[in-house]
Order: C-alpha cells, then sequence, then structure tokens
C-alpha cells in the first residue's frame, strides 16, 4: 500500500510541474512537453487508482489500464496536432515578413 | 438486450411510427452516421463527398427529430447499453430531455450551415473535402456528447470536438488564423486535461465513470468530490469560454470563413456549456451544487456585462459577434441558482429551467444567422468596419435583414425565441425574489441592443460615394435568414415550462 | 527494498520533469523529456501496467520525441515564439507556488481515497469468459468499452485530417519532407535493412498476442511506425502523399471495419457493437489488424507532418 502511495505523489508532482510549464513557457514546443507531463500526471494518478483497484485475480483495475493506453495516443495526436500549426504557423510568419510581391492564393 | 421500458406511455400514433424502431440504437446511429461521411471524402470527388457530407446533415436532423419525438412521447428518457454492457462495465447512452432539445437544435442548425457551406467559401472557391470532414467530426461529437452517460467517453467526445474545431479556425493558413487557433488548442489540451483529471478522481472514489451511478456513490464532504468537479469545471469552462476564460474566443471564431465561424460560434461551445451544466444538475451531490450555482452564475453575469461591453467597443463586425457569443454563453448561467437540486422542481423553478435551454437554442440559431450573415456583408463590402457598412441594405438586403432578425433574439426583443427566454429567466428570479438576477438580464438586453443596433443603423447609411459592392447570388444570402427565422418561430413558444425539457430531469 | 527501488524511481521521474520544464533550452528540455519517457515506462512496469509501458515508451515518449525534434529542424531560426522576454522574478514565484498548491491538494486528496479501493476488477473478471480473450485489458478496449477504442481511432485520424486542413489544398499532393536532410548514412540503412523485419515481426506479433497478453494495436501499431520511420530515414522507401488513394483507403480501413462491425452486431448479436456469439475472437483479431494498420500509418503521416515551408524544394 505504501509502495503505491509514492506513484500518487509522484503523479501528483508531474501534474504541478506540467502545469507550471504549460503556463511559464514561452516556447510553443516547450509548452507542449509541458502538456505531455502534465498528461502523463494524470496518467499516473489513473494507474495508481488502478493498482489500488486490484482484485478479483487481477494485479490491477483493467478499466483504467485501457483508458491510459487510449488516452496516451490522443495525447500523441494532440502534439501531432499542435506541433503541426507551430510549424505551420512559423513558415506563414517567414513569408507575410518576407511579403514579397508573389500573392499566394492559398484555396 | 435490456431495454427499459420507454414505449410504455407512447400514444398510438407514436406507437405506429416507431414500430420496429426502439429509440435506443438510434441515439448510436446519432454518433456514427456523420462518420460515414469520411468514406466518401477521402475516396471520392470533392462534389460527391460534398454531396454526402449534406445528405448525412439532413440525415442526421431526421434522426434527431425521430429521437425527441419518441422522448416526447413517451415522456421517459430513451437509453442504450452500448454493445449489449450495463455500467459500471460498460458504456450508456442516455437522451434525456433536455439533451435531445440540444440535439435537435444542433442538428437543425448543422444542416442550416451546410447547406449554406455549399454555397462555396467564398464567392469564388467551394470548401476543400478537409472542411467536411471536419464538420462531420464536429456533429458526431456534439452528439456524443449530448447522449453519452460516460465520463470517459464525454472525455472522447470533448477531444473529437476540439481536433475539428481547431482546424476550423486556420482554414486559410493565415499566420493570425493559426496564432488563434494555437491558442484555442492550448486552452482545449488544458481545459481537456483538468476535465480528464477530475474523471478520474471521480473514478478512484466510486468505481465508475457513469454519471448516473457516480451521483449515488459519490459523498458530498469528502475532498476528493469537490476537486473533481472543481477541476471538471475549471477545464469545461476554459473550453466553454466562460468569463474570465474567454480570451482565446474571439480571434479564433472571428477570424474562420464564415461558414466554419457559425459551427463554433453556435455549436461547437455549446458541448462544454452543456456538460458544465450536466456535471453540477446530474452529478454534483445537492449541497455542493447549491454551493456552486451561484459562483456560476456570477461567472455568467461577468460574461454578460463585460464582455457584452467588449462588444459594444468593438470596430470590425466579426469579433463583435465574436464578443457577444462569449457574452450570451452567460445566460443559461443564470438559471442555476433558480433551480433546486433536490426533488422536483417548482413552477418558477422549472420556468426558469425551460428558460435557460430555450436561450441555449434560440442562441444556437441567431448566433449561426448572424455570423453567415456578417460574412457575406463582409464578402459585398470587401472589409467589415462597422463604421463604414453604409450601403450593405441595397447590396445585400437578405443579409442585412437576417442580421437583423437573428439580432432581435440576442437583444431579448419579441417575437423571438430569446426574448421568451430571458422573460422566463426574469420572471422566474422575480417570483424567487432573487433581484439581481433579474438586474442582470435587463442591463444584458440593453448592451445587446446597443452593440447590434449599431450594427443596423451603420448598414443602413447610404453608401459612400466612391464605394463599389460586390453581387452576392441570393442563394448564399438565404440560408442565414432562414436560420433567423426559426429564431423568431421558437418566439411562439407559451410562455410557461415545457414538460419536454423536464424528461428525464435526475 | 522494492519501496526503496520504487521510492529511487518516482524522484528520478521527477527530476527528469523538472529538467524538462525548469530549462529554457528546448533541445535539453527534449532530450529530458525522452528521459522522463523512458523512467515513466519503468514506473508503469512496477505499477504492473505492462501494457500501459509499453505503449509509453512507443507513443508517449518515442514518436512524441521525433515528432518534437522534427519541427525543431523543420524551424532553421529559434521558433519566433521564444523571442519574447523571459517571466519576471515574481511571476515565476507566484505561478510556482501555485501549482505547488495544486500538487500538495491533488496528494492530499489521493490520500484520502477510500480504502478498500472501489474497482470495477471484479465486474471485467465475471466477464471475461464471454469475450473469448484472455488479457482483460483488451476486454475492456474491445468489447466491454469498444465504443471508446473506435472513436480513438476515428480522433487520430481526425488529427491527422486535421494537419492536412491547415496545408494550402493544392500542395497536398506533395510528399512530405525528408525526415533526414540529404543522404542517408551508411549505418542507418544497414540497421534499417537489418532491424526492420524483426520490428515488423515484433509489431505484428504485438497486435496478434495483445488479444491474450499485454500487447495489441496501439503498441503494435507505434513499432509498426517506428519501423516505417526508419526504412524512410535510410531512403529505402519514401513517404506517400496525403492524396494518395491507397493510402487514404488504408487509413479509413480500420475505423470502418470497427464501425461496421459494430453496425452488424445489431442484428447478430443484438446490440451495437456486440459481437456474434462463438465469433467474437476472429472478428476482434480482424478488427485489431485492421485498426492497427489505420493507425500506424496514421501515426507515420503525423509524425512527417504537413508539407514543408515554400522553403523546400
Amino acid at each position: 500500500m505504501i509502495g503505491w502511495t509514492i506513484f500518487a505523489l509522484a503523479g501528483a508532482g508531474l501534474v504541478g510541474l506540467g502545469l507550471y510549464g504549460v503556463i511559464m513557457r514561452e516556447n510553443a514546443l516547450h509548452r507542449i512537453l509541458a502538456f505531455n507531463i502534465l498528461g502523463g500526471g494524470i496518467f499516473l494518478v489513473f494507474g495508481f487508482a488502478a493498482r489500488r483497484g486490484a482484485g478479483a485475480g487481477f494485479t490491477a483495475d483493467p478499466v483504467p489500464q485501457a483508458l491510459v493506453i487510449t488516452g496516451v495516443v490522443v495525447a500523441f495526436s494532440a502534439t501531432a496536432l499542435a506541433t503541426a500549426i507551430v510549424v505551420r504557423l512559423t513558415a506563414a510568419q517567414a513569408e507575410e515578413r518576407d511579403d514579397a510581391p508573389h500573392a499566394k492564393d492559398d484555396g | 438486450m435490456t431495454q427499459d421500458h420507454a414505449l410504455s406511455a407512447a400514444d398510438a400514433s407514436g406507437r405506429l411510427l416507431m414500430a420496429g424502431l426502439p429509440p435506443g440504437p438510434l441515439l448510436a446511429l446519432a454518433i456514427i452516421l456523420p462518420l460515414a461521411g469520411l468514406v466518401p471524402l477521402l475516396l471520392l470527388g470533392p462534389r460527391a463527398g460534398e454531396r454526402a457530407a449534406i445528405a448525412l446533415a439532413g440525415l442526421g436532423l431526421l434522426l434527431a427529430i425521430l429521437i425527441a419525438l419518441q422522448v416526447g412521447w413517451s415522456g421517459t428518457p430513451a437509453l442504450y447499453h452500448l454493445g449489449g454492457w450495463r455500467p459500471p462495465l460498460g458504456i450508456m447512452l442516455r437522451a434525456d430531455g433536455i439533451s435531445a432539445g440540444m440535439l435537435v437544435t444542433s442538428a437543425a442548425v448543422f444542416f442550416g450551415i451546410s447547406l449554406f457551406a455549399a454555397t462555396g467559401r467564398d464567392r469564388t472557391n467551394t470548401f476543400p473535402p478537409t472542411f467536411w470532414m471536419l464538420a462531420l467530426c464536429v456533429a458526431s461529437g456534439l452528439n456524443l456528447a449530448f447522449l453519452a452517460e460516460d465520463l470517459f467517453t464525454l472525455y472522447v467526445a470533448l477531444e473529437l470536438l476540439t481536433f475539428a474545431a481547431v482546424p476550423l479556425v486556420c482554414l486559410d493558413g493565415k499566420a493570425a488564423q493559426l496564432k488563434a487557433a494555437l491558442t484555442y488548442l492550448l486552452f482545449a489540451l488544458l481545459g481537456s486535461l483538468l476535465y480528464l483529471l477530475g474523471a478520474v478522481l471521480i473514478y478512484a472514489s466510486t468505481g465508475t465513470l457513469d454519471i448516473g451511478l457516480a451521483a449515488q456513490r459519490l459523498v458530498a464532504n469528502a475532498p476528493a468530490t469537490g476537486i473533481a468537479l472543481a477541476l471538471m469545471s475549471v477545464g469545461l469552462a476554459a473550453k466553454a469560454a466562460l468569463f474570465p476564460l474567454y480570451l482565446w474566443l474571439p480571434p479564433a471564431h472571428a477570424g474562420a470563413p464564415p461558414a466554419a465561424s457559425a459551427l463554433l460560434s453556435s455549436l461547437v461551445i455549446k458541448a462544454p456549456i452543456f456538460l458544465l451544466l450536466r456535471i453540477w444538475i446530474g452529478l454534483a451531490p445537492a449541497p455542493l451544487a447549491e454551493q456552486a450555482a451561484p459562483v456560476l452564475a456570477v461567472l455568467g453575469t461577468g460574461a454578460i456585462l463585460f464582455c457584452g461591453m467588449r462588444a459594444l467597443a468593438q470596430s470590425r463586425l466579426k469579433l463583435l459577434i465574436a464578443y457577444s457569443t462569449a457574452a450570451q454563453i452567460g445566460y443559461v448561467f443564470l438559471m442555476l441558482p433558480l433551480v433546486t437540486y433536490s426533488g422536483p422542481l417548482s413552477m418558477p423553478e422549472s420556468l426558469a429551467w425551460t428558460g435557460g435551454f430555450l436561450h441555449l437554442a434560440a442562441h444556437a440559431f441567431s448566433k449561426a444567422a448572424m455570423f453567415i450573415a456578417a460574412g457575406v456583408i463582409a464578402e459585398a463590402l470587401g472589409h467589415d468596419r462597422i463604421s463604414s457598412l453604409g450601403g450593405a441594405a441595397q447590396a445585400v438586403p437578405i443579409s442585412v435583414a437576417a442580421f437583423a432578425i437573428g439580432g432581435l433574439s440576442l437583444m431579448g426583443l419579441p417575437p423571438s425565441g430569446g426574448f421568451i427566454a430571458k422573460v422566463m429567466l426574469l420572471t422566474a428570479a422575480i417570483q424567487q425574489g432573487v433581484a439581481w438576477i433579474a438586474v442582470v438580464v435587463l442591463l444584458g438586453g440593453l448592451l445587446a441592443r446597443g452593440y447590434v443596433l449599431r450594427v443596423v443603423v451603420s448598414a443602413l447609411q447610404r453608401p459612400e460615394t466612391d464605394a463599389s459592392f460586390v453581387t452576392i447570388p441570393l442563394r448564399r444570402q438565404s440560408m442565414a435568414l432562414v436560420l433567423a427565422l426559426v429564431a423568431i418561430v421558437l418566439g411562439f413558444i407559451p410562455l410557461q415550462p415545457m414538460d419536454f425539457l423536464l424528461v428525464g430531469r435526475p | 527494498m522494492n519501496v526503496a527501488f520504487d521510492a529511487i524511481l518516482c524522484v528520478l521521474v521527477v527530476l527528469a520533469a523538472i529538467r524538462v520544464v525548469a530549462t529554457t533550452d528546448l533541445r535539453a528540455a527534449v532530450s529530458s523529456f525522452l528521459a522522463y519517457g523512458m523512467l515513466l515506462a519503468l514506473v508503469w512496469v512496477r505499477l504492473e501496467s505492462v501494457d500501459i509501458a509499453l505503449t509509453e515508451v512507443a507513443v508517449g515518449s518515442g514518436l512524441t520525441t521525433i515528432v518534437i525534434l522534427r519541427a525543431i529542424s523543420r524551424m532553421p531560426l529559434a521558433p519566433s515564439s521564444s523571442t519574447g522576454s523571459s517571466p519576471t522574478r515574481s511571476a515565476q514565484v507566484a505561478v510556482g507556488v501555485m501549482c505547488a498548491m495544486v500538487t500538495l491538494g491533488l496528494s492530499g486528496v489521493l490520500l484520502t481515497l477510500p480504502d478498500p479501493a472501489p474497482s470495477i476488477a471484479p465486474y471485467v473478471a465475471q466477464n471475461m469468459p464471454a469475450t473469448a480473450l484472455g488479457n482483460p485489458i483488451a476486454g475492456v478496449l474491445m468489447v466491454f468499452r469498444a465504443m471508446d477504442t473506435v472513436l480513438e481511432t476515428v480522433v487520430v485520424l481526425l488529427a491527422l485530417i486535421g494537419v492536412w486542413a491547415m496545408v494550402p489544398q493544392h500542395r497536398l499532393a506533395e510528399v512530405p519532407g525528408p525526415l533526414a536532410p540529404g543522404r542517408a548514412p551508411e549505418p542507418v540503412v544497414f540497421l534499417a535493412r537489418a532491424l526492420v523485419p524483426f520490428g515488423l515481426l515484433f509489431g505484428a506479433y504485438q497486435v496478434w498476442a495483445g488479444a491474450d497478453v499485454p500487447g495489441g494495436k496501439f503498441q503494435g501499431a507505434a513499432v509498426l511506425a517506428s519501423m516505417g520511420l526508419l526504412l524512410m530515414m535510410a531512403g529505402v522507401i519514401t513517404a506517400p502523399a496525403a492524396t494518395n488513394v491507397r493510402l487514404r483507403a488504408l487509413l479509413l480501413v480500420g475505423p470502418i471495419l470497427f464501425l461496421a462491425v459494430g453496425v452488424a452486431g445489431w442484428s447478430l448479436a443484438g446490440a451495437f457493437l456486440g459481437y456474434p456469439a462463438g465469433l467474437e475472437k476472429p472478428v476482434i483479431i480482424a478488427v485489431e489488424i485492421a485498426s492497427t494498420i489505420s493507425i500506424a500509418l496514421a501515426l507515420v503521416m503525423l509524425v512527417l507532418g504537413p508539407p514543408a515551408g515554400s522553403a523546400s524544394s
């Protein structure tokens, strides 16, 4: 029991650290990393709940475990989408800074 | 399959129409049907894909109406256990009065916006298939948010909506739009994660994600309960742009093409708003809900007054409408201190309940109409500066009319759904002696009058002498008018509690 | 002994996370993030969650790190968003105190959770025989909560559609930029040729065995995706364009087969997303294989990202 509690505390620590990074880091990619740490902390709290719920012959409650797996995949998709926006934004800012006469259509 | 006896109270005609159509499977169909459109949109040409998307939008409306008729006739919520597995192991879908109402509203507005989007992204370009795919995923995510009873499935619904909505902000790929989209995404992701953390705590303390079961098991004075509800509320408020977390909304909603703005502003934010109401009405223990209700109402007041004044100060039409969305969100939260959380609602309480949800519906129609109309006006004039809208009434009369008629509902003037909804809230507040809510409703109406009339008066001015206008086909102007007229039709609902919206209230 | 190991592990994870958020150097943050991910995977093993550990290594830290590194390499100048002045000392302290309070409050809540912990494990145990699967996590993902899973596969596809939507549509036909500039160095080519067959086998095994032992489509898909990326890095295969019809069909096959099985469940099993009695396992494995293909391809395309800016040829 005590052994699992340490994971809950680590999860809570990651939540706080992730939140700090999301708010304080100015670089968007850095923020995205902080989001992943926040998410990792939340998943860890869920994993703690799963481990506490061990029973019926299982070493952990399988429902939260399954949900964390889908959660990790969704978090990656969010990371990829956010990163794509950052890449496009940097390119668009560079293009608009050049503001060369070639009026690009964007249809 | 286990089905509750939903049909037992249905009248004969309802029975006949519903023969062979049990309501439960329709709920699942409402969620997956829009996704079928991904196949033609990814594999066939853009034209075929677009037609399929519009057909699916129409079918979705039909389905939503069938579900609502079923709920209305039977007087009991429609339930469905996915895969036949009951909670807490499985996931349940549930359509009560308010979710069926939201379902019909969003499907109707979605169909209207789709018909407008079919006339093109602007005068010369059509929408690419990616737009239609994102739109259909918005439709699917909305239906999931209105129907799912499971906190994690609702998290999936929120993610589905976020991933579909954020790219809609930056369809043109301009730097300003991409910046707005990035801010929106960061707010939305933070909101999702806070919501998820709350849901995790609910699971850890009750052993279920089902809202109904968790509500029975939650202990009001356990620290986890209050923290979980607070985390979920902050997360959902960030996604709903509830004051003071509204800052991401105006640039995101105002920068998109008109059809996308209409989707975002009239529909997408309704899902987190609905869920915020759901967790306080259906999940939270009554004593906690009674404490939270005034707090949420104060935030709603902040939205109505502060964002209303910001709307008044805007010089761009689209930004004005976006700020008006951030303001109008507030009304539904004024309902919360006016209802009880244990036992049936009294007469004035059910009046407040009806007014709150009617306001959500009326806002969806009028805001879609106004964003589309504003987009068309901007196309005709080549800009959307409010100070020089002169001539718009001659160039695009139908759009200006649609804007004004949609605006009636925002201002709370008769006849309109917004008027009825605000009168209901006002009456309920006065009958229950909560004067400050009555004052907020009245002040909010005055602010809305200010910013809507400013636009209409400017549009009625003569054109500047050197102004030239682009002609917009009638087909492209008319859809906004239809949506605005629906908001008017809602104004003919009798001024009394609607039994339909009370079906299945916990 | 075990408690001491767990405590050290947790301290290391938190230290790695501190390094990620405390540094202002993005590249240092990424390398710390990779270490953080690996340590977190160990934590999951200690929490008896090998399935999650596999997912964390493959997706949570592996692919995430690649995506961020690729984004850094595609932005030749320091990313514009980093030019702002660094936050003031007082803001740092204020936010730091707030976040510390979140951590403390959350810890307090977690320590007061009800005991014994409520759990769905007994329900899962009771109903596992009906699924014909051996891995309870697969049972939850594919049977009891299949709706979440099918929608998650849609979410992954939707993220990719979102990436495509923000690119000017005429440029969708372009092949995504190369993973590594210039010709691939010999060792990479050798590694790709030597490693990939094993990787493919391992990925396929994970999907196949995931029904009964830890593994499954998300982990298998991530392994397959990394093998695909390695082959691209070595120049053995080239990335398809977003308009490629075969790519699009394969992206759809997972979600659509899953949904089709769900609809078929109406008439065959009496419920949407129910499986026909007696055929559960073969149907579930077919859905898993189709989903793996779709997810793996979506992951590859998500890592490659949108076609590069106008700077690239």
